[in-house]
């Protein structure tokens, strides 16, 4: 192991600090026994007990869950289709546009994609509450499951489905058989991505939430208003703790089966 | 030949399985196939021939149903393909990159289509067996294709693209991915294959000599058109034009003025008319000087001798022909050469030239080559003659005793290709041109007698070669 040199090390540490010193800061006092939240008087999980017991807390946990996992599974499927057709079918007319367009949303400012939405829905004069929400998470997660799945499909042989239809197969067959199982590990990474953004949405959902439906980072945002409590940081750890297992989850699933695919190709170079 | 040999281009009663009519497919401004007509017959192995771009693969891509012709029809067994879409045809393809499905065992991968054609269980079980068998991958079944080698996989490929019994098999380069040694074995169990299923085949190739090996016939192919369609043979031997001459194989071209050769007194072959080379240095001077102090000691014939051969040997070795004679050097290859154009025909005398033909004027102060198989409709025409490397025999002296060899030139080894078998030496002649002359290296290394920078005589039969109407 070659030694880092003492500017790669405080470069490091500096950098390291600035990205996770509030947060270990939260982790920590997550645990203190006072009331006060800067005050440090020992160790212990009472918070986390209280937080169980709290209900407005847990209705608030469940909305969320619901609507990540709703929105998540909506915005993996448009999102596969999107880069499946902008990927491998060819140079149609529009083609360009098409594929700038499914980025766009990426890089708009949330609060005008919130905005946006909320004049939609008031507008069609629908009803807000949990399936406004998932609407909205999911507009905005397909475009990042369609950046991740076209990567993987840029490098996917497109004579596979060919071969698949030569072989008597459908179109919607070549693409359920074989596309879809040798690139499901990119399809599950956008999926467990789109299942974290919407975990952690604050702005699109509190224009687009309605009665009934208030999210958990919406549910954190009020109760701060009212003064931090020792419970909102133990909440807070709860979900660093669901978001990071996502995030790495997702990490080891595309990490593994690139090893995987190298090595395959390098069989398959091998004889070529 | 035998009586019933593999022809059905030949017989106008055969009905053709596809028929290409008047096919143009272009991309945008880019002109792939240009108006193409073609008929392919059923148990043909048919290979097309081309450089890249040329539009092979786009025309075996429309067979399959990937593309569809811009202009034309392209039908297989009468039914037009255009409005059938390639999941329904009975055409399949062997992909250039096998294109295998990486997440299936080579179980699957060859049920894939059987599967998609709803078969029944025991069924679809049986024709993967035989599949296996066919292709010699039974121990392999279970294995992904990331298990397998590289000609296993190829294996594979062709197992998965046979099982549904197609009317047409398309092979896209299917032995590029090999190396060489592997790729001859390819080619003989592809033959052997095509010939046990009687399937059709096309296949397409950039490998002139992957083409000739496995083709009944070969079509060449140059800016979306078919140049020629032929028998490998054919296509070798009479190309029909300077294009397919020089794709195929190696060629000598001398471009030159065509004219028709007289057809009464066929012109004897008298040496002493054809002008000697110029000594150009000292080195050729003294060799020169050395053949007449070597002529003048060789015993020449007295009277007798040919008053003997006249009644003893006339009829076994033909008439005398009185020419001064120098004994051929003992060179290996002069010698199996000499052997060779001895055994066949024990009596060509002189004046046995084929008579008619052309005269190509080819260069200045040199005579004319005698392509007696030219046609004498190119007579005043620009034309090329277009002659094989092994057709054309190297000495070390002037060739004397050859009466068949009527075209002889002079030059210099520039360079020799050892190739194992045989080496290609490049000639370069007085005017400059190259020509390339191969001789069989039926000895041993350390007996071949010639090498670089010796002066050399290439001498070739008076329908060696081929007349082609000059294109450029």
């Amino acid at each position: 192991m070659k030694r880092l040199s003492w500017f790669n090390v405080t470069a490091l540490t500096l950098g390291f600090a600035f990205l996770y010193l509030p947060m270990i800061i939260l982790i920590v006092y997550s645990f203190n026994e006072s009331r006060l939240v800067t005050v440090w008087a020992g160790f212990s999980t009472k918070w986390y007990g209280t937080l169980l017991q709290d209900q407005e807390f847990l209705d608030a946990a469940w909305v969320t869950v619901q609507v990540a996992f709703l929105s998540s599974t909506i915005a993996t499927v448009l999102g596969t289709m999107a880069a499946h057709v902008i990927i491998n079918a060819g140079r149609f007319p529009g083609r360009t546009l098409f594929s700038g367009m499914i980025y766009a949303p990426l890089v708009m400012p949330e609060v005008i994609t919130g905005l946006s939405l909320l004049l939609l829905f008031i507008g069609l004069n629908i009803d807000r509450g949990i399936m406004t929400v998932v609407l909205a998470h999911t507009t905005f997660a397909m475009c990042y499951v369609s950046v991740v799945v076209s990567s993987r499909l840029a490098t996917f042989d497109t004579a596979l489905e060919e071969a698949a239809r030569d072989l008597g197969a459908t179109p919607f067959q070549a693409f359920r058989l074989v596309t879809l199982p040798i690139i499901l590990p990119a399809v599950i990474s956008g999926w467990l991505l789109a299942f974290t953004l919407s975990l952690d949405d604050l702005v699109i959902a509190s224009f687009t939430t309605g009665p009934g439906a208030t999210t958990l980072p919406i549910k954190i945002f009020s109760a701060v208003r009212l003064g931090v409590s020792p419970q909102i940081n133990a909440l807070s750890t709860l979900m660093i703790v669901v978001v990071t297992i996502g995030v790495i989850t997702a990490s080891l699933v595309t990490k593994r089966n690139a090893v995987r695919r190298a090595e395959e190709e390098r069989a398959g170079a091998a004889s070529a | 030949m035998s009586q019933n040999v593999f022809a059905p281009w030949a017989d106008p009663t055969e009905k053709p399985l596809i028929q290409f009519k008047g096919v143009t497919k272009r991309f945008g401004d880019f002109t792939a196939i240009d108006d193409l007509t073609q008929d392919i017959y059923a148990k043909e192995f048919f290979a097309l021939l081309g450089p890249s771009g040329c539009g092979k693969t786009t025309l075996m891509r429309m067979l399959a149903g990937f593309e569809k012709p811009t202009e034309g029809q392209i039908l297989l067994g009468g039914q037009d393909l255009s409005q059938i879409p390639a999941n329904q045809r009975s055409v399949n393809m062997m992909f250039q990159s096998y294109a295998l499905f990486p997440h299936l065992t080579v179980w699957d991968n060859i049920a894939f289509g059987l599967k998609r054609a709803k078969q029944p269980k025991d069924k679809i079980e049986a024709r993967v067996q035989e599949m296996l068998r066919l292709t010699r991958l039974e121990q392999f079944a279970k294995r992904k294709p990331h298990q397998i080698s590289g000609g296993q996989r190829q294996r594979v490929a062709l197992a998965r693209s046979l099982a549904r019994a197609p009317k047409l098999l398309l092979l896209d380069e299917p032995l590029g991915a090999l190396d060489k040694k592997l790729r001859e074995e390819t080619q003989f169990e592809l033959m052997d294959i095509q010939e046990k299923t009687g399937t059709t085949f096309i296949i397409v190739t950039h490998d002139q000599e992957e083409a000739m090996t496995v083709a009944s016939r070969v079509a060449v192919m140059n800016h979306g058109q078919i140049v020629q369609v032929d028998t490998p043979d054919r296509i070798y031997e009479a190309p029909n034009s300077v294009y397919v001459a020089g794709f195929i194989g190696d060629v000598n071209l001398f471009r030159g003025m065509a004219q028709a050769r007289d057809t009464t007194p066929p012109p004897a072959i008298d040496p002493v008319a054809q002008p000697l080379p110029e000594p150009t240095s000292p080195e050729a001077e003294k060799a020169l000087n050395d053949q007449a102090t070597r002529d003048a000691r060789t015993p020449q014939p007295n009277a007798l001798g040919m008053k003997l051969h006249d009644k003893l040997f006339a009829p076994v070795f033909g008439k005398w022909i009185d020419e001064p004679k120098a004994l051929p050097m003992p060179d290996p290859i002069e010698k199996a050469k000499a052997e060779a154009a001895r055994a066949p025909a024990p009596t060509p005398p002189a004046s046995e030239v084929p008579q008619g033909g052309l005269d190509i004027a080819w260069a200045e102060g040199q005579p004319p080559l005698i392509a007696a198989n030219g046609p004498e409709t190119l007579s005043g025409h620009k034309v090329v003659l277009s002659l094989r490397p092994e057709k054309v025999s190297i000495w070390k002296e002037r060739p004397t005793n050859q009466p068949n060899a009527v075209n002889i030139l002079q030059g210099e080894v520039i360079d020799i290709a050892y190739l194992g078998n045989m080496s290609t030496y490049h000639v370069k002649l007085a005017d400059g041109t190259m020509v390339k002359a191969q001789a069989s290296n039926t000895r041993r290394i350390a007996n071949r007698g010639i090498t670089w920078e010796d002066k050399v005589w290439l001498s070739f039969t008076a329908t060696a070669g081929v007349v082609l109407e000059d294109e450029a």
